[in-house]
């Protein structure tokens, strides 16, 4: 039992934030952490920047241009990102999409489309739910007939995060309708530009536009895109669920995002004109999710230790989930309650960084709202709650 | 950073589960709770148990802080009501601590040995969780003290064969200096106890102090600045209780999932319902979020004051949340037979709930983690 991270570790983090104090640009990093609006450009910056160091993906091995960093190592690389507001870097490509190549592509397919993942030519999208299966993905309609050497594809995509500034989108289609639904799946990979495809913005709640409906109206895709074997698809969908285990808790940005509760806290004034972090009521609640925060960055340290040690994964891919949505939630619900009345506010406008006039309430109320609207999604994406607990109880309970 | 127990940690806590899964079954238990012949001490003792985390100088192994998470963690699971906190944790560590030469010579080795039990009186009729509320007088006299006061809910105060006595020798009711620490034999003249069952099964007393007097080699650490070591004991102990917590969670989990795949109502194991299953998960949940929050406990025993008491409070906190819904869960997914008296779970679920109420519950603990936060 040890808690503390070794010399090394230490004298790492301390590489990693000089990189990030030196290169990561202050305007880019303001748009962050005061929650104005991120446009396709701002993500590339930061990612481009990481590029030319060699960090951009931390996770790969280094046969494929990664850094060959141990879980440890990854984890403080994106802990310190965080928490200096640094840009998301995009997972479609970097974690999503590429380990499915990697493992399963073919040899062409990982020359081509690796490096353009690495440097940010191209943007991927994730098509996966469709409006007719949700948590029920296996049930996914949209259609691929091979034809020679092409597969026609028709259907919908939805909930398509970014789409629109998408250049590829990996899809799940249905290759096998006759086969039991999980056995006829494949995973192609189609070029966004070809004819027929038609990318429809989603709305969000918060009067974002972050997803997409993406239409395939017989969209020809040469075969030569199909990764793997086909109707093999479930089987590589799966693994890409399960690759990514630790990032999903997103402790990272939970801890800048508690700090700025607290900031917050303490510039507002409760009802009685002092600190509303000085109110008992409020004081408590802010520290009841620190301490499940503290209990979840533990917990994903277990978890990012036994991957070091290889130890197959259990459950906790799922808890991390689970509670890392909770406690993102949690937070930005009590950053928009600790604007009282001004939480009613909404400047839309004011979430455009080029935006110069004046905000209605403290300068930092403009995101809050709309951000406490917008992570409900949390608990809702990558397999709901109810489904990560469905995968938890199968695996504890063997129902 | 490690998160595994070492091989020889490991073989430990196999051994002594062994041997209470051989001996302190729930019927096994039960009886113990009607008779208690001291077996169980004596064998701790034999296996090693008391001797873990004493120093070396007095025949102990010398083990540290996840040491006593392994102990209680598997205490834990099996519900032991042997005084291991009080005497070992509490008492033993206090004069590991603090105790002079003498003092450690002359106890540690027969605590290690089964022969000497201990136990912290400190709590007061109206102290509820406040450390530094002592009204109990120490009252020098001669070359010794004087002792008078009242001591309540003393964790087996009445099996103890010496009281660890706070009493203040300075100062008013809720001053943080003024304390000090004696050692008491507990069949001194003047001191009368009255032993009872608690809720779980465990035993405590209530402790009246008349005139007792004690002489100079009674006091342990120096006079009027005991408070912070009987703080860092309870600390130790708050720690301990956390991985007892986690032991018992375990457990009752474990009892509550094979409940669910055996009971079966309408034709099917009620474990194929999804409202329970999801029960079931959020039980998980909590066990090893507090699990998490055990092992930072401990780890952070020996931090800076400041440090040391944020971790523990914050561990606490989400312990006891955990250990209640874990507890109350357990015993609901068990329908009828989990609110009776004939089935391991509802002690399960008593033990679960009393640890929340112990060195300070959770409104307390979440207060003081918050403090820090004031504007």
């Amino acid at each position: 039992m040890d808690f503390n991270f070794t010399r090394e570790e230490q004298a790492f983090r301390q590489d990693v934030r000089a990189f990030i104090d030196a290169e990561l640009p202050q305007d880019l990093s303001a748009k962050v952490l005061e929650g104005k609006r991120m446009g396709k450009e701002d993500f590339l910056r930061w990612h481009r920047i990481l590029h030319r160091k060699g960090w951009v993906a931390p996770h790969w091995p280094v046969a494929f241009g990664g850094p060959g960093w141990d879980a440890v190592q990854q984890h403080i690389f994106s802990e310190e990102c965080a928490d200096a507001g640094a840009p998301a870097l995009m997972p479609f490509g970097l974690v999503m999409v590429a380990p499915v190549i990697m493992h399963f592509g073919s040899k062409a397919q990982q020359d081509y489309f690796l490096p353009r993942i690495l440097s940010g030519e191209d943007w991927w999208c994730q098509g996966y739910s469709e409006p007719g299966s949700g948590s029920d993905l296996a049930s996914l309609k949209t259609r691929a007939e091979r034809r020679g050497d092409t597969y026609i594809v028709n259907g919908q995509k939805t909930w398509t995060t970014l789409g629109q500034h998408a250049d590829w989108i990996f899809c799940l289609v249905r290759t096998s309708p006759e086969a039991r639904k999980q056995e006829g799946i494949s995973f192609l990979l189609i070029d966004m530009k070809t004819p027929g495809i038609t990318v429809r913005p989603i709305i969000m709640l918060d009067g974002e536009h972050e997803v997409n409906e993406v239409w395939f109206d017989n969209v020809e895709v040469p075969v030569q895109n199909l990764v793997g074997e086909e109707n093999k698809g479930w089987t590589y969908a799966k693994f890409l669920l399960g690759h990514e285990r630790t990032g999903i808790a997103e402790v990272g940005r939970s801890k800048r995002w508690l700090k700025r509760l607290k900031q917050i806290a303490r510039a507002q004034r409760g009802a009685d004109g002092r600190p509303l972090l000085d109110d008992l009521r409020f004081r408590d609640r802010v520290a009841q999710v620190e301490i499940e925060l503290m209990a979840l960055e533990i917990t994903n340290l277990r978890v990012i230790a036994a991957e070091r040690e290889k130890r197959a994964p259990g459950p906790e891919a799922s808890l991390l989930k689970i509670r890392g949505s909770e406690i993102q939630q949690t937070l930005s619900e009590l950053m928009m309650l600790a604007l009282g009345p001004d939480a009613l506010v909404w400047q839309h406008e004011a979430l455009d960084p080029a935006w110069r006039g004046a905000v209605f309430g403290p300068e930092y109320a403009p995101a809050l709202s709309g951000q406490y609207f917008n992570m409900r999604k949390t608990t809702i994406y990558g397999g709901s709650n109810e489904i990560q607990k469905n995968i938890i109880s199968k695996m504890i309970l063997g129902f | 950073m490690n998160f595994n127990f070492s091989d020889e940690q490991q073989q430990f806590r196999d051994s002594l589960e062994r041997y209470l899964r051989q001996n302190y079954g729930f019927d096994q238990r039960r009886a113990l709770l009607r008779a208690n012949s001291g077996e169980v001490w004596a064998q701790f003792a034999e296996m090693g148990v008391l001797a873990m985390t004493l120093p070396e100088a007095q025949g102990g192994f010398g083990g540290g802080a996840f040491d006593t998470q392994l102990v209680m963690e598997s205490l834990g699971r099996s519900l032991v009501v042997e005084p291991y906190l009080s005497t070992v944790v509490l008492g033993a560590g206090l004069l590991a601590e603090a105790g002079n030469p003498v003092q450690q010579d002359a106890y540690l080795p027969r605590v290690a040995a089964g022969e000497l039990k201990l136990a912290l009186a400190h709590d007061e009729p109206g102290s509820r969780y406040e450390l530094a509320h002592v009204a109990t007088t120490a009252r020098a006299e001669g070359s010794g003290y004087v002792l008078n006061g009242r001591k309540s809910v003393v964790l087996h105060g009445d099996s103890a064969d010496q009281l660890l006595v706070t009493a203040r020798t300075q100062g008013a009711p809720r001053d943080v200096s003024g304390v000090s620490l004696f050692l008491v034999d507990a069949r001194a003249g003047g001191l009368t106890r009255q032993g009872y069952a608690t809720q779980d099964g465990q035993r405590a007393a209530e402790v009246v102090l008349q005139d007792v007097r004690v002489g100079q080699a009674a006091l342990v650490g120096r006079q009027h600045e005991a408070l912070p070591l009987v703080e860092k004991a309870i600390d130790r102990a708050t720690a301990a209780l956390c991985a007892e917590a986690v032991g018992a969670m375990a457990a009752a989990i474990e009892a509550t999932v094979s409940y669910l795949k055996t009971r079966k109502q309408f034709g099917v194991p009620i474990g194929s319902f999804q409202a329970l299953q999801h029960r079931a998960v959020d039980m998980y949940l909590h066990a090893e979020q507090a699990r998490s929050m055990s092992y930072l406990a401990a780890a952070r025993l020996e931090a800076p004051r400041e440090q040391r008491r944020q971790a523990i409070s914050a561990a606490k906190v989400l312990v006891s949340q955990s250990a209640r819904f874990v507890g109350q869960q357990a015993v609901q997914l068990h329908g009828g037979i989990g609110v009776t008296d004939e089935l391991a779970i509802s002690h399960y679920f008593k033990r679960l709930t009393m640890i929340g109420l112990q060195f300070g519950d959770i409104d307390h603990h979440l207060g003081l983690f918050g403090q820090p936060l004031a504007a």
